[in-house]
């Protein structure tokens, strides 16, 4: 049986005015790299406080390491590590104090699973005396996943582990995670950033309660069922304005500097040449066209356009 | 067992490192017990007294002496009319008008009665009632003197009141009111702190870290409730010491009957304090929700009023407050010195008031929301 299992899970708040999961089910493949990917208020919090036990689903059921989450929590607690989005050790405890404090939690010492945290830990080593709220929070991110960490657990939970992190840190976070992947334990991560999806081995994307796709990154990618296209021009807003009023165009959203479309009509290759010629008569300077390869967030958009008809 | 080791271990830490709770907590009940009873002081001793004397006889004059002599009141204005005098009153200089009418002498000699005039400002009403009763027993007094009164035909078998006020000879307010902050004490180490504590954990987050552990829930709210007992018993010894130390206060009875209620009275009161955390979110909701209570606490419980003057309905209500009975037991146990034996109810209604908070507190207090 596979370590984390999601069966027709929904959950609602206020009454069942907030859906929070909808008929989610999806299962995480032993030492799996498992992520959940969608934007903020996605439901990805809600999911994991149901896996780790810290709330009750409305209706289905979950298990993790093959245990019920409702009714052999207790069992799973000792077996899992959880890191919740938000900073959640004690601000006025040192980083050691911390690290001991959740180890005896657990019935454990800092000594006796240290290697699996050693790469983390003697990072943070030499601030072993500073308090917790002290600390940068690329640092607390690291004490906080030593701490999940500190009992050697089977399945780790981190969710959006990597949210108000700098680029370095963020890279070096997934670093981290890769290691911790070769050492046997099946990791669900959540994340609301599309690039850290490809670090994924295979991924879940949700919006709004409900589960859009779940796969390998590659094979959402290709999965995308049309050509797409970058276009830019110099008055990027301008361009985008007058491309949503035209009929040929199925979908168009602005992509940094690029503004990528995709056509209702793909049967005709010289459709794209003639919507240049057009936009450059009605005066759009520097403007480009090509082709593109989609990458998770165009996956992304097209899926939730697809399910909710935008 | 090691799990609670840690745990309370960890919570002293985090005590004795909050510099502010930790000054608060030890400043607290020194400055209070300094301060409260010299500041609420009962006995009226300054009453200012406006007189309208339409007689200006040697009888008006007599009694003007007498009151100015008992050392109560102080003599603010002698205005010629009512009118006048009474603009003293309404501008807050006096606080009792008294009116002589002409024809006091000769009235009190020739009719044998003669009313007066007395009129209270009843806005501070405790400053009234006993400045009237003062300004009444000192007239009483002067009435008996009267040479009519004293030399003439007496009736037979007149009753004649003497009293002696037990356990506290000299009625001192200090010795009612140092064993309810005593009470006080425990009841804000009891009722804040462990609430707020524990909502802080909620509000910060550390809650949901905790919870995913396999720490049991006995575990962690006793690792939540002795560190703040034992503060609080700490507490209160301190006040025992700065009520000896500033107000000669030893308590008559046996130390180890207080230590049993006040023990007993804390488990309570922090049981109340979790049960008001489990049904906050934030410190915010639970400051406010344990101070609405607190106010319910102080003000009926004892502490500055009497119960027995209060309406029925309201003495159901104190007697639903814990406090009420420990303070009953405080003043018993240190002024008068009542064994256990005399005590025994309010040790059972303590014990009960334990187990419905703390119960109510546990059950209340889920790990899976």
């Amino acid at each position: 049986m596979n370590p984390v299992v999601l069966d027709h899970i929904t959950k609602t708040y206020e009454n069942g005015k907030v859906l929070a999961a909808s008929d989610v089910s999806f299962e995480v493949a032993s030492g799996e790299l498992f992520g959940l990917i969608g934007p903020d208020g996605a439901g990805k919090t809600s999911l994991f406080r149901i896996l780790t036990t810290l709330l009750l689903p409305d209706k289905g059921n979950a298990s993790v390491l093959g245990l019920d989450c409702n009714k052999d929590f207790e069992e799973i607690r000792r077996r899992i590590g959880y890191m919740p989005g938000r900073f959640s050790l004690y601000q006025d405890l040192t980083v050691k104090e911390n690290l001991d404090f959740f180890a005896t939690l657990f019935g454990s010492t800092l000594e006796e699973n240290y290697s699996l945290i050693k790469d983390i830990y003697e990072q943070i080593k030499p601030f072993n005396n500073r308090r917790a709220g002290k600390l940068s929070g690329g640092m607390k991110q690291k004490l906080a996943l030593c701490c999940a960490l500190i009992h050697k657990p089977e399945v780790l939970f981190l969710d959006e582990p990597t949210t108000g992190v700098d680029v370095v840190s963020r890279k070096e976070f997934w670093d981290m995670l890769k290691t911790l992947k070769q050492q046997g334990i099946t990791i669900v991560v959540s994340t609301p950033y599309m690039d850290e999806a490809m670090l994924c081995e295979r991924i879940a994307l949700i919006q709004t309660g409900k589960i859009l796709t779940i796969d390998t990154p590659g094979k959402i990618i290709a999965a995308f069922p049309v050509p797409l296209y970058a276009v830019k021009a110099k008055d990027t807003y301008r361009l985008l304005t007058e491309l949503r009023k035209r009929s040929e165009i199925a979908s168009c959203f602005a992509f940094g500097d690029y503004v990528h479309i995709t056509l209702k009509d793909n049967s005709n290759e010289s459709q794209t040449d003639q919507l240049k010629q057009e936009l450059i008569q009605a005066g759009h300077e520097q403007f480009e066209i090509k082709r593109i390869e989609p990458t998770i967030e165009d996956s992304f958009i097209q899926l939730m356009s697809q399910t909710y008809g935008r | 067992m090691k799990v609670l080791r840690y745990l309370l271990q960890k919570e002293f830490k985090q005590i004795f490192r909050d510099k502010t709770i930790l000054a608060m907590m030890f400043a607290m009940p020194i400055i209070q017990l300094i301060i409260l009873p010299l500041a609420m002081n009962f006995d009226v001793k300054s009453i200012n007294l406006a007189v309208v004397d339409h007689d200006h006889s040697t009888y008006s004059m007599k009694l003007l002496n007498k009151i100015n002599a008992s050392g109560y009141f102080k003599l603010v204005a002698a205005s010629p009319s009512f009118q006048d005098a009474i603009q003293y009153i309404e501008r807050e200089k006096a606080d009792v008008v008294l009116e002589i009418p002409m024809g006091f002498e000769r009235n009190l000699v020739r009719e044998g009665q003669q009313p007066l005039g007395i009129s209270i400002d009843a806005i501070n009403g405790t400053k009234a009632a006993i400045g009237g009763n003062y300004l009444l027993s000192v007239i009483g007094d002067f009435n008996q003197q009267i040479p009519i009164n004293a030399t003439g035909f007496k009736p037979m078998g007149v009753i004649d009141l003497t009293w002696s006020n037990w356990f506290n000879p000299l009625a001192e307010y200090k010795y009612y009111i140092v064993p309810a902050v005593l009470v006080l004490l425990l009841t804000l180490i009891g009722g804040f702190m462990a609430a707020l504590n524990i909502v802080r954990e909620k509000e910060v987050g550390t809650i949901e870290q905790i919870n995913v552990t396999p720490i049991t829930k006995l575990e962690f709210i006793s690792g939540k409730l002795i560190p703040f007992w034992v503060v609080g018993m700490i507490v209160f010894t301190l006040g025992l010491t700065v009520a000896y130390i500033v107000y000669g206060i030893w308590p008559v009875g046996s130390f180890l009957t207080i230590y049993i209620f006040a023990g007993t009275y804390l488990v309570a009161l922090l049981g109340f304090g979790l049960l008001v955390s489990t049904y906050t979110e934030n410190q915010l909701q639970a400051m406010f929700v344990a101070f609405f209570f607190m106010m319910i606490f102080m003000l009926m419980s004892g502490l500055f009023t009497a119960v027995d003057s209060m309406p029925g309905w309201a003495r159901v209500i104190a007697n639903l407050t814990p406090v009420t009975h420990f303070i009953k037991v405080i003043r018993m146990v240190v002024l008068k010195g009542s064994g256990f034996a005399d005590v025994k109810w309010e040790f059972l209604y303590l014990v009960l008031f334990a187990c419905i908070l703390n119960g109510w507190a546990v059950y209340n207090y889920r790990k899976t929301s």
